[in-house]
């Protein structure tokens, strides 16, 4: 009997035009409503968006110095005392085929740096003093940012390469090459001011001096506080276990290695772990974002239930009235998911523009976000959708 | 004739002892025109609903175009108010912002059937109810006449064996309700069922039979003399 009856049918492309129709009908609220979704999804690609293009600076940082520079320092004796390295393992590293350059520096452990002879000895700012081999630049990957770097003529006399956070600290700008400081008791020459060190930060609150200059005018003995060596990209872990010994063969327990460039990947590792924090804020953000979905859908159902009896009248089945909330709130979460990764994609791009960072957003996280958004769009709409298709027909019809 | 519509012993029984229908028997043929008519709470409406398949009685058979309802799944109901059950409102439901051809062409949404073909037809409808000048405008510049006129249209674009008004004229002023009603009449000549409830007497009387009723039993049920 039944056979006879051609069964009501909804074609797909009408279930999205439904659904288009019910968010239209509504404009205020349809965009208040996915504004607590777009906020979500933009925190989201936006904290991920920043710490990645963090790390894609940190990343193209360290390809550009290399992570090929190991430094190696006296460390202390058994005995708890400063132990220092002999000068000749400059030499004898220089020796190890692997390494491609050995450069060394020297503290001056009483000499302080002042503007003039007029500062009060306490006032140091706690700026060191090294004696610098001439390819020190060249091995840490340094620059110079104004005036020059030490040559063989001025690494003789009393002349001096300030750190960038030193000439700081002193009140040394850049028109202010060629002026006198006190160091160690004598006037210095300022001949040049470094750009910041990426890898080795603490040449930038130091005052570099010649190695001759420190032994001729400062009583410096030549004895070795750090070694900075860049080894063959292939053989940094040979050369590290090789480093001790060469350096001080007597006491190589003695001496620290450290890869400077550790602390930078460090800095990206940590990072990371930031964004998952945020990441989680983010979460809390969609949520509640999904919340405000949910309840926009069901107060529509209670304010639609005539429409929903007037399409159960037209022959709309339970299926088809589920279908039309479900997927209205589907697309009210698409225009949110999809406003929010265009919010967060600009916030990103200004973000690191700002910074001078490389944009890198991740396509996994705007795949994620729409699938995110999907996800709480769907769990959102069930409900209300159920809760549509349940209505009785004549309960609808007499509610208008 | 067969029946289109056949009630037999119907009782609609609501949760806490009321009935709003006692023990009706009803048959009404193909093409026929009747009124149901009854003061308010008489039972009608809910007649109208069990006739229109959207509520299932609690006792009795009820068979519509030979089909008896208690044996038809909710979606099989769906099926049968897509293709043959037309209904009319007191109050238009019109959806708001649409235009008129859209209005009657969201008729035809569930017999799935493309928009195309859909506007085609609702175009054809509003041509019958005289509002072919009306195509384009929105429910709120419409006078009342002309939206009830819509709604019927709306009903009338599927084409139904039965068509089903709750007060068509309840809610216009005596001129528009004179337009509805020669409406309903003309359908009638095309071969279409058309049951019309009101308490309005005078509007039933204008019918060809008159079904009263009075405290969900059918007191009076009469065909005019010709």
């Amino acid at each position: 009997m039944t056979a006879r009856l051609e069964p009501a049918r909804l074609l797909p492309v009408d279930i999205v035009r439904l659904a288009a129709y019910g968010l239209r009908a509504r404009p205020l609220r349809v965009v208040l409503s996915a504004l607590g979704i777009a906020i979500g999804i933009a925190a989201m690609i936006s904290v991920v968006g920043i710490s990645t293009s963090s790390r894609a600076q940190l990343n193209q940082l360290l390809s550009e110095l290399g992570t090929n520079l190991l430094s190696a320092s006296p460390g202390t004796s058994m005995f708890g005392e400063a132990a220092t390295m002999p000068p000749e393992s400059v030499a004898m590293i220089g020796r190890i085929p692997e390494v491609e350059a050995v450069s060394a520096i020297g503290q001056l452990a009483d000499a302080k740096v002042y503007r003039n002879d007029r500062i009060p000895a306490s006032q140091s700012g706690g700026m060191a003093v090294f004696a610098a081999s001439l390819d020190l630049l060249d091995t840490v990957s340094g620059e110079i940012a104004t005036g020059s770097w030490l040559n063989a003529a001025t690494a003789s006399y009393p002349a001096v390469v300030l750190g960038s956070r030193a000439a700081a600290r002193l009140g040394i700008g850049h028109n202010l090459i060629g002026q006198p400081i006190w160091l160690g008791g004598r006037w210095f020459t300022v001949v040049g001011i470094l750009e910041p060190v990426s890898l080795v930060p603490s040449l930038d609150l130091c005052a570099l001096i010649g190695w001759s200059a420190g032994e001729r005018y400062l009583d410096f003995e030549g004895d070795i506080t750090t070694l900075y060596v860049r080894a063959a990209p292939d053989a940094v872990e040979a050369v590290r276990a090789l480093l001790p010994r060469t350096a001080n063969p007597e006491q190589p327990n003695e001496v620290d290695v450290s890869r400077p460039s550790d602390a930078l990947a460090a800095e990206a590792a940590a990072d990371m772990a930031f964004t998952g924090l945020l990441l989680g804020l983010g979460a809390v953000a969609l949520l509640v974002g999904g919340i405000g979905v949910a309840n926009t859908m069901v107060i529509s159902v209670l304010e639609r239930r005539a429409e929903i009896g007037l399409r159960r009248s037209q022959g709309a089945t339970r299926g088809h009235i589920r279908v039309q909330f479900f997927g209205e709130a589907l697309l009210l979460a698409l225009l949110g998911g999809g406003a929010g990764i265009l919010i967060g994609w600009l916030v990103t791009v200004a973000y690191a523009r700002l910074q001078g960072w490389p944009v890198d957003i991740p396509l996994w996280v705007a795949a994620g976000g729409m699938g995110a958004t999907l996800l709480i769009g769907g769990i959102a709409g069930l409900y209300p959708a159920i809760r549509a298709a349940r209505l009785a027909p004549t309960e609808a019809l007499s509610a208008a | 004739m067969s029946a289109i519509v056949s009630l037999r012993g119907v009782t609609r029984a609501f949760p806490g002892g009321v009935s709003a229908l006692r023990n009706v028997s009803l048959e009404i043929g193909r093409g026929e025109l009747v009124a149901i008519v009854g003061p308010s709470g008489s039972g009608k409406s809910t007649m109208l609903n069990i006739i229109g398949t959207l509520d299932r009685a609690s006792a009795g058979t009820v068979e519509i175009d030979g089909m008896d309802v208690a044996q038809l799944r909710d979606s099989d109901l769906s099926a049968l108010r897509a293709r043959h059950i037309g209904f009319v409102f007191q109050h238009f439901h019109l959806s708001p912002g649409v235009s008129t051809l859209d209005n009657v062409a969201d008729g035809l949404l569930y017999t799935g059937v493309r928009l195309a073909e859909r506007r085609r037809r609702a175009e054809a409808a509003l041509l019958q109810v005289g509002l072919g000048h009306r195509l384009d405008h929105r429910p709120h510049q419409l006078s009342g006449g002309e939206k009830q006129r819509t709604a019927i249209a709306r009903a009338l674009a599927r084409q139904p064996m039965l068509l089903l008004a709750d007060e068509p004229t309840g809610a216009l002023d005596s001129i528009s309700g004179e337009g509805v009603v020669q409406l309903l009449l003309g359908l009638h000549s095309q071969g279409t069922a058309v049951v019309v409830i009101t308490h309005d007497r005078d509007l039933a009387a204008r019918f060809d039979r008159q079904a009263s009723m009075r405290d969900g039993e059918l007191v009076d049920d009469h065909r005019r003399v010709p």
